[in-house]
């Protein structure tokens, strides 16, 4: 069975329908990409299957639970965490204490309030180790808002994997990153493929299909593409979207 | 900016200035021509300022009705004290009960809420309790309050301690003032208070991060009422009287201008300074003009405006242009040094 399996779902907001039966399944250890044209309902699609949105029609099931209708609270303590598309960080905060506030230790003691969070080594030790992952480990102490554009996006990541996830939304991760910090991007999700299932929203074609075991295309609110990178090419939607050019 | 997740230890030297500063004013305040019992309310708005910067400063949540749970903590005490005959300590454990209650009802109500939303329903509620104090006659008295609230002995089980004389009550007072000192830096610097911050920051991550925004706002405000009702009781015993002026929107507006000419958004000793600040210039300013709040006022606008960081940020900045901070000296003119290199 799937880990994450949601079906037909339908979302609209006011008559403006965004999401029009879609169903997506995401296998345990893949890596699935979304893709489609801007507009698509893609972002839409994240925040009704992270609980930001509560999708009209349609289910949701994680790991053989019905998590439907959820809150974003509920759904991240269940093993799902995401980056967001604009930056979403703690910004007075380091970056260090970004990555530790998202850290279920951390989160678990969130009620205690004579404890002192300082002393906590064990949760020290492992946010240094999602800090040095993404390439941030010599900025631990920098606060969040003074970061550079791509070491901020390095930080979203860092933030969704300290929760130590089962399934990783990640929107748009390359976003706004110049070729280098694309393909350190692209290593560090390499590495994390198999350890844990993965989504990536990405407009970066080349990216998707280095990386994608599965990807599917989302257009007007639906489905209109599902397959193998390799199937994908023959795709006649993606083959006029100019990714041909790619294989 | 209020501080980094280290280690912090229990007790800091801003803390050891501050209290020591309070515990000496009998020495040496006369001689400044002041009076022991401006110490006295000095310390009790400093309580009050600082539990609400749980709220305005960490939690970043506006309460601009927060006398109201000031003058619940005096009424609490008072009809405690005159209907049940309780003691000093039963008394103020009481009194942080119905507080705690009373501001966690008003929470159930207001925590879904944010930024301006919140605000309006923080003001709609403390105007509540405001009216409710001056229409209900039979149990609060009315415009005149409750008269006659006395100051009961502190019983230690060996011996009683008369707490009458100003000066016997102002150190019990400041006995309470240094703990719940502590157990709000404590707080502040718990995981609790460093997801309250980040839920300041960043509400949308916090709750994708898993944390219940809603419980941690609900608790934020719970606790600060708690601390105004205790700082509400303090002032009772004070002024031996809880009347309906104590829950007034004037006082709500007082601890807000406290703590943010102070600087309690930049640091835990704004509403420290603030409180400090605000009544001094209330008796200097108002013993040459009645208008002193129309000059505060004044200052007030122009700290807004042009160092909306207040004391504690101007400060803050100073030393960092400083680079090496001088070494603070004993007195009370050191104590925002101190406090903000702390903070």
């Amino acid at each position: 069975m799937a880990l994450f399996e949601a079906k037909q779902l339908h979302k609209r907001f006011g008559d403006q329908v965004v999401l029009e039966n879609i169903s997506l399944t995401f296998e345990e250890g893949q890596l699935t990409g979304i893709m489609g044209p801007n507009g698509a309902g893609k972002s839409t699609c994240f925040n009704v299957l992270t609980g930001r949105f509560r999708p009209d029609r349609g289910s949701v099931r994680f790991a053989g639970e019905d998590i439907t209708g959820l809150s974003s609270r509920e759904i991240a303590s269940k093993g799902i965490s995401r980056s967001f598309q604009i930056m979403n960080l703690f910004n007075e905060e380091t970056a260090l204490d970004n990555v530790l506030l998202s850290s279920p230790a951390v989160r678990k003691k969130g009620f205690s309030m004579l404890r002192d969070l300082g002393r906590n080594n064990t949760a020290r030790d492992s946010a240094f180790a999602v800090l040095s992952r993404v390439g941030l480990a010599d900025k631990a102490d920098v606060s969040a808002g003074s970061l550079s554009y791509g070491e901020r996006r390095a930080l979203e990541i860092g933030v969704a994997l300290a929760a130590e996830p089962r399934l990783l939304f990640l929107d748009e991760p390359t976003a706004g990153l110049g070729a280098e910090g694309t393909a350190r991007l692209a290593q560090l999700i390499a590495q994390l493929k198999r350890q844990l299932t993965i989504v990536i929203i990405e407009h970066d074609m080349r990216f998707l299909f280095n990386l994608a075991d599965r990807i599917s295309v989302i257009h007007w609110g639906q489905v209109i593409a599902e397959g193998t990178p390799n199937e994908l090419r023959e795709n006649p939607w993606v083959q006029r979207s100019n990714l041909g050019a790619l294989a | 900016m209020l501080g980094p997740s280290r280690y912090v230890p229990l007790v800091t030297a801003p803390m050891l200035i501050t209290v020591a500063v309070l515990a000496t004013t009998p020495l040496w305040l006369k001689q400044l021509g002041l009076y022991q019992y401006l110490a006295l309310e000095i310390m009790i708005w400093m309580l009050f300022a600082l539990g609400h910067n749980l709220l305005l400063g960490y939690g970043g949540l506006p309460s601009f009705g927060h006398g109201a749970y000031f003058g619940i903590g005096a009424y609490a005490f008072g009809l405690l004290q005159l209907k049940a005959g309780t003691g000093l300590i039963t008394g103020l454990l009481g009194t942080i009960l119905i507080s705690a209650l009373l501001g966690g009802l008003v929470a159930a109500f207001i925590s879904h809420r944010r930024g301006i939303y919140y605000a309006l329903l923080t003001i709609a509620f403390g105007q509540v309790f405001w009216f409710v104090a001056m229409k209900w006659h039979s149990v609060t008295g009315g415009e005149d309050g409750l008269l006659n609230i006395k100051r009961p002995d502190l019983s230690l089980g060996f011996a009683d301690i008369s707490l009458r004389s100003n000066e016997a009550f102002f150190y019990f007072c400041l006995t309470v003032f240094a703990v719940a000192l502590i157990a709000l830096w404590r707080l502040v610097h718990s995981p609790f208070g460093r997801v309250l911050r980040a839920i300041k920051q960043n509400e949308m991550r916090a709750s994708f991060v898993g944390y219940n925004v809603w419980l941690y706002k609900w608790l934020a405000f719970t606790l600060s009422a708690s601390v105004a009702g205790l700082a509400g009781a303090l002032f009772a015993m004070a002024q031996q009287s809880a009347y309906p002026n104590v829950m007034s929107l004037h006082n709500s507006g007082f601890v807000v201008m406290m703590v943010l000419i102070g600087g309690g958004l930049v640091s835990f000793w704004g509403p420290v300074i603030g409180a400090l600040v605000f009544i001094l210039s209330r008796d200097l300013l108002g013993a040459y003009t009645e208008t002193w709040l129309l000059w505060f006022g004044l200052v007030f606008i122009g700290m807004v405006l042009f160092q909306p960081d207040g004391v504690a940020g101007i400060w803050q900045v100073w030393c960092a242009k400083r680079r090496t901070p001088p070494a603070a000296k004993n007195t009370l003119a050191s104590l925002p040094v101190v406090a903000a290199k702390e903070a």
